[in-house]
């Protein structure tokens, strides 16, 4: 019996010829300092991997129910929700393990860039490794057009808008990208094609060269300080660290830390699946419905965040140059940086960058987040004038209250931080402007703020101002400006209340 | 059969001209596949460039009667969109904002589009303020579609209407961005 399997299994090999080919590959040797703890650094590449692998079947697995139709996209996604059985699950797996890719990814390269893995002989491992990391934004963000709901439409809408703005092409590519004049069906179906057969094809191409690169090339050994990198040496010495039995093969000893991170990883993405459900679909893609407040999904939240606070000069060659700079930069670093120290003890500049970045993203995507620059589209029915305030209120005072509700004020003003956070909150704005200062600005706007000479009355201008000019904490003067020459500017500004 | 082995065994004088001959089917070989691929990629690239080369052209939309706009007034107003196709789905449908100015003003109308114009987010219009709002970025517009505040590079995107017995029409369809606006072209006033 055990000798007709391994007759079968010789049949087999007697053709593919796995031992010579396959086998080599499996047991290519690592440097032996892989064993200390450092090794643990080496995993994140294999679990993204892992990740990709998973995404591939989940995407498999939904694209039997999910139709890439405009008319039904959004319905099949309920339907996957709320019918199929485990069908919810699916696309939790799908989008938790999406976002841990992604994760992992950025973890990934900032590893290998803190390290200098980077270096020769291996640029070409880096630059390949840029791509898939591209790939995977990619990915993301045609994932979640396929999402159909509020958000993609007018993510879409965003993008078209921000590729409009290249010079001369701009409108043709818009049209390209969205295969017709608007927004709809044929957009959808070119987004699917991408999703699925584009980008996919090219992320596993070049995730075929970064792997044959990573296995012909050898992984790095741990950086060690004062150990320059010198292309003319560098490969001499590599060799004796994995060469005759120098080295221990990646299978079974350090594949098996992989295989525990990934296990470990795996798990934690099941987690979140389970306990946090898939994402969406929000709002109908609906073109009509103004009350979709279009946020991105997380990855792009700092992006957005940069769109809403670059000055409006500069934002045309922020969103056209700045993608082109980052792409170069990231691609030719190794080509700048690619000899010398390894370790980063020795690359200040190194870790500072990567503090940088880290601190930059992480504030943009909390302000992304939070979008403070956002008007409340509801705080003027929906937020009421604090009645601390109201309780001290003169009847014309009261009037202005009214007024700074119904012409929506609060959409852009907080009263006692509640309300939009576009303007300055108005909760002492009394005792900051005085009252011919707060007629120009209502009046005339300016500061990013608009004119409402023309939406107003006298009477309400007059309310308005009255209540701005008693917002102000008891007992504390309302503001005065010292003009110039003014006998009285010093008097003023000892407190008298005029009003 | 006989002859492929002349060729092969004895170097004749003609020699020169047979190699000549052979280099000439290996260009003519290769001329062959490379115009076959040429001809090939065209129907495919104008395929696939289809929507640029082809762009289909906005169209006349009835929007409504006359009579049912109050002076005065701003209001979205739903439409299908002329240029959707047949299984868009609601994302088919083309909602745009059209103010009937007071009376005594130059024009009679003016018809919007929903896109904020700075990245294409649908603006909100205020009533009581006279404003339209950004939910995005903040962009704020005046009601006859001018710049007010926030990162909008313009005022908003403005289609050519007209008006055929008791119906108001718009020139509508594509999706309005900074280089391509709506079809009344017109730029909005500018800060």
């Amino acid at each position: 019996m055990l000798r007709g399997i391994q007759n079968v299994l010789m049949w087999f090999e007697h053709r593919l010829v796995l031992r010579e080919t396959f086998w080599p590959i499996v047991r290519h040797p690592v440097p032996r300092s892989l064993r200390r703890k450092v090794g643990w650094m080496y995993v994140l590449g294999s679990t993204a991997m892992t990740l990709l692998f998973l995404q591939v079947a989940t995407g498999i697995a939904l694209s039997m129910v999910y139709v890439p139709s405009a008319g039904e996209a959004y319905e099949s996604l309920n339907y996957l929700n709320f019918q199929v059985p485990l069908g919810w699950m699916l696309r939790a797996i799908h989008n938790w393990s999406a976002t841990m890719m992604l994760v992992i990814v950025v973890l990934h390269m900032a590893q290998v860039f803190l390290s200098g893995a980077y270096k020769y002989p291996r640029e070409l491992t880096w630059m390949l490794g840029v791509i898939l990391f591209f790939c995977t934004v990619g990915m993301a963000f045609t994932g979640q057009v396929l999402r159909w709901d509020a958000d993609s439409y007018w993510g879409l809408g965003v993008g078209a808008a921000m590729i409009g703005r290249i010079p001369y092409i701009g409108p043709a590519l818009v049209d390209l990208m969205m295969g017709g004049p608007m927004l709809g069906g044929e957009t959808l179906s070119r987004f699917f094609a991408l999703h699925v057969y584009i980008i996919p094809g090219i992320l596993f191409a070049t995730l075929g060269a970064h792997l044959y690169l990573v296995v012909r090339k050898g992984i790095s050994e741990p950086p060690e300080q004062g150990k320059e990198v010198n292309p003319d040496t560098y490969e001499e010495e590599y060799e004796k660290l994995i060469a005759d039995g120098a080295g221990d093969p990646f299978f079974p000893g350090p594949m098996a830390r992989d295989a525990f991170f990934i296990g470990f990883t795996l798990l934690f993405v099941l987690a979140l699946a389970v306990f946090l459900g898939p994402d969406g679909p929000g709002l109908a893609p609906d073109p009509a419905n103004v009350a979709a407040e279009p946020v991105p999904d997380w990855y792009f939240l700092s992006l957005f965040a940069v769109l809403a606070l670059s000055p409006r000069s500069l934002e045309t060659y922020i969103i056209l140059i700045g993608p082109v700079l980052i792409v170069a930069v990231m691609l030719m670093l190794p080509l700048w940086a690619g000899r010398g120290e390894r370790h980063p003890y020795r690359r200040p500049v190194a870790i500072l960058s990567v503090i940088f970045i880290s601190l930059g993203t992480g504030v943009l995507t909390w302000l992304g987040y939070t979008e403070p620059w956002s008007p409340h589209m509801n705080a003027w029915t929906g937020n009421a004038v604090p009645v601390n305030i109201v309780k001290r209120l003169s009847p014309t005072e009261m009037q202005g209250a009214v007024v700074l509700q119904l012409k929506a004020c609060r959409n852009c003003h907080a009263l006692d931080g509640i309300g939009g956070h576009r303007g300055p909150d108005l909760t002492n704005v009394g005792s900051r402007l005085d009252r011919p200062t707060l007629v120009r600005q209502v009046v005339q706007g300016g500061g990013n703020m608009p004119a409402y000479g023309k939406q107003l009355t006298g009477a309400q201008i007059t309310a308005l101002v009255d209540f701005l000019h008693a917002c102000r904490p008891e007992n504390r003067p309302p503001a005065v400006v010292p003009t110039p020459g003014s006998a009285n500017a010093t008097k003023k500004m000892g407190g008298n209340d005029s009003s | 059969m006989g002859r492929s082995m002349n060729d092969t065994e004895k170097p004749t004088t003609d020699n020169c001209c047979k190699t000549d001959r052979r280099g000439w089917f290996d260009w003519i070989s290769w001329l062959v596949l490379g115009f076959a691929s040429i001809l090939l990629s065209l129907p495919i690239i104008g395929y696939l460039f289809g929507s640029v080369i082809w762009k289909k052209k906005d169209q006349w939309v009835p929007l409504g009667k006359v009579s049912a706009f109050k002076p005065g007034t701003t209001e979205m107003v739903t439409i299908k969109n002329p240029v959707r196709g047949p299984w868009d789905g609601i994302t088919g449908e083309l909602a745009l904002y059209v103010r009937h100015l007071p009376e005594g003003e130059a024009k009679e109308f003016q018809v919007f589009s929903l896109h904020c114009t700075h990245l294409g987010c649908p603006v909100s219009w205020f009533d009581e303020p006279g404003l339209f709002l950004c939910p995005c970025h903040g962009s704020v517009f005046y009601s006859d579609g001018g710049y007010a505040a926030g990162p909008a590079p313009r005022g908003l995107y403005e289609m050519k209407y007209k008006i055929e017995g008791e119906n108001l029409l718009a020139l509508v369809g594509h999706l309005p961005t900074l280089q391509d606006p709506g079809s009344a072209n017109v730029m909005a006033s500018q800060t």
